[in-house]
């Protein structure tokens, strides 16, 4: 209904070019109810070498409806491209998020701008979460001027350097060496802020993974490495690639978190983790398994 | 890096050993474990960890212990350092310098006798240049680290025991600028890195038979200087090129191209070009010797030029 409120309106374009929490306060006043909610998440979390976070996350009306909001733009926006590609006005590759937006959403509750968040080709969600635009996202999938990337980059390559989102990488896996180098760099300029590295089922049996998660942990680096388990990589079944696919186990020496995610309410779960992550980031980086 | 905090190194026994070839002795001591850090075995991770940091704007020197290691990190410096910086629509410069030792050295085998400058040529976004002497390479190694965009500095494993006197004082050297080392009128000799003291040896031979050889040590493959290049060909109307890639997809071949592209009117006769054999380097010392270009092949070259 909020949708079609903001479909339907005639200032259209310019609610697009908002950013998506101003455009989303402004017409929901009931969505301002600061009261507070305990939510309990339905399925414990499963962790490695570390204490799992309660199952109980404190929230609100406003917050909980603010993020069901993000992830029903974030859908619509993945099946209009999901369209668009079919209509061939995106060439080339496009990689949806739809049914994976509460990873992005749920993570960008328990951060700031200031921390790092860099990904791998699934990234139109995840530039819309760090406040790209929907305009940006749709120019850059056309090819247009507009674009994030000036239409220079593609589906693959959103980034926003002034939210410290390092993108949008085309390569399984390649991203996470560049991720672990963001959390180098802020332990370097000692900002406090941590760095979250995400990369998927298939990119989990890539050699250079381990290596860089050799390197965080003996470096002490700000690092948070989450898989985003979607049981397949590229076309293959995920247990026809991983031996073990307890990927959150795979760390090690390093803690790891197992969290079950089903849209909605499991935003929660990623919020209270991420706040126990960070927590934990003070010494030593995670691996998170989702 | 005592100018600029956000200078730091990384690489393989970069650290408390002091490098492989001594590079980066005493550095460790001076400035800290976090400045000079000593990765583990891990290329492809260390060179994507550098790019990562550039990012954000640390100036990170990465070196590969021998060049030929990097080709771990090709994807990293191809995909990552070369293209970011497009991909990202300009939101991002990668000011990563990645160095190392590279060409043949003395019997070290084929797989440690790499030249990389051949296979890096054609990434997009990369800058390379091949210091050839004590003075470049310090004025190279200031200028790469404070250039903004991605350069790979080409140090040759023969030529790290050179001692020559130079400047105590911060100079730089210009990265797309050429090296006039032997004035001429005959013929124009474009080379690079230790083919260049190769090809000086055959200098003394041809001016002793009465050629005058124009010599120039090439320094940045890429771009190419070709203002330098061009006016010497407009003078001497005959080129020959010396260098240590292999023949096939070598930087000679890029040259030759480019060469014949803008200056064919000038040339008096085919340009020559003198590479390494197209195979493996051998481990015996003979065999590896008639791999790499000798100066006596080259002074049969000019001969042939200039008949």
């Amino acid at each position: 209904m909020a949708l079609s409120h903001l479909a339907a309106s005639a200032s259209r374009s310019s609610s697009l070019l908002k950013p998506l929490s101003s455009a989303l306060s402004l017409r929901r006043p009931i969505s301002g109810d600061n009261s507070p909610l305990t939510v309990e998440t339905s399925v414990p979390f499963t962790s490695h070498q570390c204490e799992a976070p309660s199952r109980s996350v404190e929230t609100n009306p406003k917050e909980l409806l603010t993020f069901f909001r993000d992830m029903a733009l974030m859908r619509r926006m993945e099946i209009a491209a999901d369209s668009l590609y079919k209509a061939k006005l995106i060439r080339g590759f496009c990689h949806l998020y739809d049914g994976q937006e509460a990873v992005a959403v749920g993570m960008e509750a328990a951060i700031t701008k200031k921390d790092c968040i860099i990904t791998a080709y699934r990234d139109h969600c995840t530039f819309v979460s760090r406040g790209g635009t929907l305009l940006e996202v749709f120019a850059e999938l056309m090819g247009r001027q507009a674009g994030c990337s000036k239409g220079k980059g593609g589906s693959m390559h959103f980034y926003k350097k002034d939210s410290n989102f390092y993108g949008g990488h085309g390569i399984v896996g390649a991203q996470v060496p560049l991720g672990c180098g963001l959390a180098f760099a802020q332990k370097y300029s000692k900002d406090e802020t941590v760095t979250f590295a995400l990369y998927g089922d298939g990119a989990a049996n890539q050699g250079q993974l381990f290596e860089a998660l050799n390197i965080s942990a003996l470096w002490d680096l700000p690092a948070i490495l989450v898989c985003e388990n979607n049981h397949y990589g590229m076309g293959t079944a995920e247990w026809r690639a991983a031996k073990s696919p307890a990927y959150y186990k795979r760390g090690d020496y390093v803690p790891g978190l197992k969290v079950r995610i089903s849209w909605f309410v499991e935003t929660m779960v990623l919020l209270s983790c991420n706040l126990l992550v960070l927590e934990l980031c003070e010494t030593v980086d995670v691996v998170v398994l989702l | 890096m005592e100018r600029d905090p956000r200078v730091c190194v990384m690489g393989e026994d970069v650290g408390h050993y002091g490098g492989s070839y001594k590079v980066t002795k005493g550095l460790a001591t001076k400035f800290g474990d976090l400045r000079v850090l000593d990765t583990p075995i891990a290329e492809n991770s260390f060179t994507g960890m550098g790019i990562g940091a550039a990012m954000t704007g640390l100036r990170p020197v990465v070196e590969g212990m021998n060049m030929g290691f990097l080709l771990l990190a090709f994807n990293q410096i191809s995909n990552n350092c070369g293209m970011l910086h497009y991909t990202s629509g300009g939101q991002f410069t990668i000011p990563i310098v990645i160095r190392g030792p590279g060409g043949v050295g003395r019997q070290l085998g084929a797989e440690h006798s790499q030249r990389l400058e051949s296979y890096f040529q054609s990434i997009p976004g990369i800058q390379m240049v091949a210091c050839s002497t004590p003075y470049n390479a310090k004025g190279f190694m200031k200028a790469a680290i404070r250039s903004e965009n991605p350069v790979i500095l080409f140090e040759h494993v023969l030529l790290y025991n050179l001692k020559e006197r130079i400047p105590d004082e911060d100079y730089i050297c210009n990265l797309e600028e050429a090296e006039m080392v032997r004035p001429g009128e005959h013929v124009t000799i474009l080379t690079y890195s230790r083919m260049r003291y190769h090809v000086m040896q055959a200098a003394k031979t041809l001016v002793n038979k009465g050629y005058d050889p124009e010599v120039i040590d090439i320094r940045s493959l890429k771009p190419f200087d070709l203002y330098t290049i061009g006016n010497s060909v407009k003078k001497t109307h005959r080129v020959l090129i010396v260098e240590e890639c292999m023949r096939t997809g070598g930087i000679g071949a890029s040259l030759i191209a480019a060469i014949t592209e803008n200056f064919n009117d000038y040339l008096d006769a085919p340009i020559m070009c003198l590479s390494s054999q197209d195979v493996p380097t051998p481990y015996a010392g003979t065999l590896e010797e008639w791999t790499v270009v000798q100066p006596a092949q080259i002074v049969a070259a000019v001969e042939q030029l200039c008949q």
